[in-house]
């Protein structure tokens, strides 16, 4: 059976350092702001996560240059991120673009790169594609990459791009070199661009699909891990808010048609820390991760969503407003639904896995 | 504290004194139960040796191996889970000497005198009259949902003393001889078409004063030991992968592709997966009990799994089409055990109803979850200050 809990010690260090540090970086009002200017993304956290920290590099070895960690490591620094709807490349960077060079292995340099946090690194598939999808590639002529690529999460941010291409090879591309628009997103916290590459010089990694499966795979099992955290601040607070607010001269949360809901949500979200955990520790020791994944997507989406739901109807009007951070928790958990795949994706991967074959 | 090597030599030194091949089945139990391997973390004397609880897997597997009997725990539920905890932390020396011995053999089988046709969800209203008489209690009232009531020996019962203290004040819990003249047992039908549970009619029921178990009084705190160890038993199976009732379903679909449709396959799907998270969390739950840390996920496991047994043998009638138009057998039964799939479908839709009502209802789960778990504000209570005589009913 996998280890459904961390050590205790570890995991609470590790949490309560990540926490703290977004406390003093990503506060509701600053993050709020931040979506509309023109810096979305925030450089000083990520660069205080990656570089004071070293946490860009939890999934790359050692002796590459990074911290030798596990994808159990990662979930609670995603966990964290969730919770403050942070805006930061993480989960694109040091996990997505990290896993497809880590399947690649012919670029030491760039790895090391990723994993110090020097550079920011984004794979230019869609962020709707999951594990098993198809995804878009560009045309490799006379070695330059030509192509137009949409949908792609944290591109704004990126130094590097991972560009998939049409001989069948995955490209180091610099950002330098192409033309990144970001796009209107719904998910103001993670924003996805066009990226166009006209002539664009790229080197070449290896062989695209194995790591862009690898990447992908890795990317959906760990977003569980955020939707979880992300889940847990909207009923915590909630429920917080709920304690203190007072209608009809009592606290609304003395109400049993609202105590039932918190408390079915609080059941949807044990279950979702049960089903993230095991997808985080089968990705770490590889055993039955691909049943571990399926399953933590096919429920992680409703459970963030719902619980982001919650959040704004229990928070009433107030919940309602651009300035209270319910709606950065329902954009997020959304666009989440979407990313790395849909629930009813997963489940039809699911139903291949598990041999509960469709009509 | 006994460790592993000891039980196995304990163990060892029974088997050899007691081959169970040549011994009658009975005697090797008693004999089990006096050598303290009947359940080890009871203090010696009572079927233990004071050791921890998760040592009993050492004994269990070393008897089964030597193709011992055991006491056949789903026969004895109610007195090995229920009656049994309660009996050990309130009973006087005499009382635990008497009843755990054959309670654990299964000589005597317990049932439980609790709920009443008045006192569901709300126990603690419990209308049953207890009147001291000499050295008696003289006991009236009715009792209902109570499962073994017709093979049990004994009933562990709770019932009012003091109707003019609040009601949580007024009880008192006592230990029920079922062979009393005035005990009428009658087999109470249920939706399934048998009678798993029965009602219980307690018409001047004599109990003498040492068969009290605790204070006058208090039956209310003696209760939820027995409460909690309810609580405990149903939260605590361990399952592998489409272990549940979900496994029937799936077995089905595999083998019946001509059923399939692709409502029905979404459907399935889900609750597959709603099944496998259940099962991970039931299994976190485990592991944090083992690393001493215990979460509250446990108020949970309950409500989850009442919901996902209706919603999918619910399904499985419908996967069944012209055969779900069917049911197995209406024969009015009374069974000793509760075959949750050694029936059909249409069987395990039915009984996977009382989910969600025996043990606590699902609607008082949820506010014990939104209270102790979540601390919202408790419900309003018009009833805490008033004499149960007085209460509306």
């Amino acid at each position: 059976m996998t280890d459904l809990l961390y050590s205790e010690e570890e995991e609470e260090a590790l949490r309560a350092a990540v926490r703290d540090l977004l406390t003093d970086h990503c506060d509701a009002p600053g993050v709020i702001a931040r979506t509309e200017s023109d810096a979305p993304h925030d450089l000083a956290a990520w660069k205080a996560l990656a570089d004071g920290m070293g946490l860009a590099g939890l999934l790359v070895p050692e002796k590459k240059g990074g911290q030798g960690a596990t994808h159990r490591e990662v979930a609670v620094v995603l966990e964290e991120l969730g919770r403050a709807v942070a805006p930061v490349p993480y989960l694109t960077s040091a996990v997505v673009a990290t896993e497809a060079l880590l399947a690649c292995a012919t670029d030491a340099g760039l790895l090391a790169e990723l994993a110090t946090g020097r550079k920011i690194g984004a794979l230019a598939v869609a962020l709707s594609v999951g594990p098993g999808g198809a995804y878009k590639v560009v045309r490799h002529e006379d070695g330059r990459l030509h192509g137009e690529l949409t949908g792609i999460a944290d591109a704004a941010a990126a130094d590097v791009l991972l560009v998939p291409a049409d001989d069948g090879g995955l490209y180091a591309v610099d950002a330098d070199a192409v033309t990144v628009t970001p796009q209107a997103s719904l998910d103001l916290t993670r924003p996805v661009a066009t990226v166009t590459l006209d002539g664009a010089p790229g080197r070449l990694l290896g062989d695209a699909e194995p790591a862009v499966r690898r990447a992908l795979r890795a990317g959906a099992g760990l977003l569980a891990s955020e939707q979880l955290g992300l889940a847990d601040w909207a009923l915590s607070e909630t429920v917080r808010y709920l304690k203190d607010r007072k209608q009809f001269n009592r606290p609304v949360g003395g109400f049993q048609a609202l105590k039932h809901r918190l408390a079915q949500l609080w059941l949807e979200v044990v279950n979702l820390r049960a089903a993230a955990r095991n997808a985080a520790d089968a990705l770490a020791t590889g055993e039955d991760a691909d049943v571990a994944v399926a399953v933590a997507q096919s429920y992680a989406a409703s459970v963030a969503v719902h619980a982001a739901e919650e959040a704004v109807q229990l928070h009433g009007g107030i919940g309602m407003t651009w300035e209270h951070p319910a709606h950065l928790y329902l954009k997020r958990a959304k666009a989440d639904s979407i990313a790395y795949g849909t629930a009813g994706a997963h489940r039809a991967a699911l139903a291949e896995l598990v041999d509960l074959q469709a009509p | 504290m006994t460790d592993a090597a000891e039980l196995r030599r304990r163990t060892a030194e029974l088997l050899a004194a007691h081959p169970p091949a040549a011994t009658d089945r009975l005697d090797f139990l008693r004999a089990r139960f006096d050598a303290g391997l009947a359940w080890v973390h009871y203090p010696e004397g009572l079927g233990g040796l004071g050791a921890a609880r998760s040592l009993q897997a050492v004994v269990d597997a070393e008897l089964e191996a030597a193709g011992a009997p055991d006491n056949d725990p789903r026969r004895i539920g109610i007195g090995l889970g229920m009656a049994a905890p309660t009996i050990l932390q309130y009973g006087t020396e005499e009382q635990k000497r008497r009843y755990l011995r054959p309670l654990w053999t299964g000589e005597e089988v317990w049932c439980q005198l609790f709920s009443e046709p008045g006192a569901g969800s709300d126990l603690a209203a419990l209308g049953t009259r207890a009147v001291r008489e000499a050295d008696d209690w003289v006991v009236n009232g009715q009792k209902v949902w109570t499962s073994s009531a017709h093979v049990a020996r004994w009933a562990i019962l709770i019932a009012r003393t003091d109707p003019d203290l609040p009601k949580h004040a007024g009880i008192t819990y006592f230990l029920c001889d079922m062979t009393d003249p005035g005990v009428e047992v009658r087999p109470l039908r249920q939706i399934t078409g048998e009678a798993e549970f029965n009602e219980v009619f307690l018409t001047d029921v004599r109990i003498p004063d040492s068969r009290r178990l605790g204070e006058i009084g208090d039956g209310w705190r003696v209760a939820q030991t027995t409460l909690n160890n309810e609580r405990v038993a149903i939260g605590g199976m361990r399952l592998p992968r489409e272990g549940g009732m979900i496994g029937p379903i799936s077995k089905t679909w595999r083998e019946r592709p001509e059923l399939r449709t692709h409502d029905l396959h979404q459907r399935l799907l889900k609750l597959w997966v709603e099944s496998e998270v259940a099962r991970l969390t039931g299994e976190r739950l485990r592991q944090q009990l083992v690393a001493g840390q215990p979460g509250p996920e446990g108020a949970g496991m309950k409500l989850a799994f009442a919901r996902l047994n209706q919603e999918i043998s619910g399904l499985e009638v419908e996967l069944r089409g012209e055969e779900g138009l069917l049911y197995d057998d209406w024969t009015m039964r009374r069974p000793e055990l509760v075959d949750f799939t050694g029936r059909d479908a249409g069987y395990r839709y039915l009984r996977s109803k009382g989910n969600s009502i025996e043990g606590g209802t699902s609607e008082v789960l949820l506010n014990i979850v939104a209270e102790r778990v979540l601390g919202l504000p408790a419900e309003p209570r018009t009833d805490k200050d008033v004499a149960w005589k007085d209460l509306a009913r």
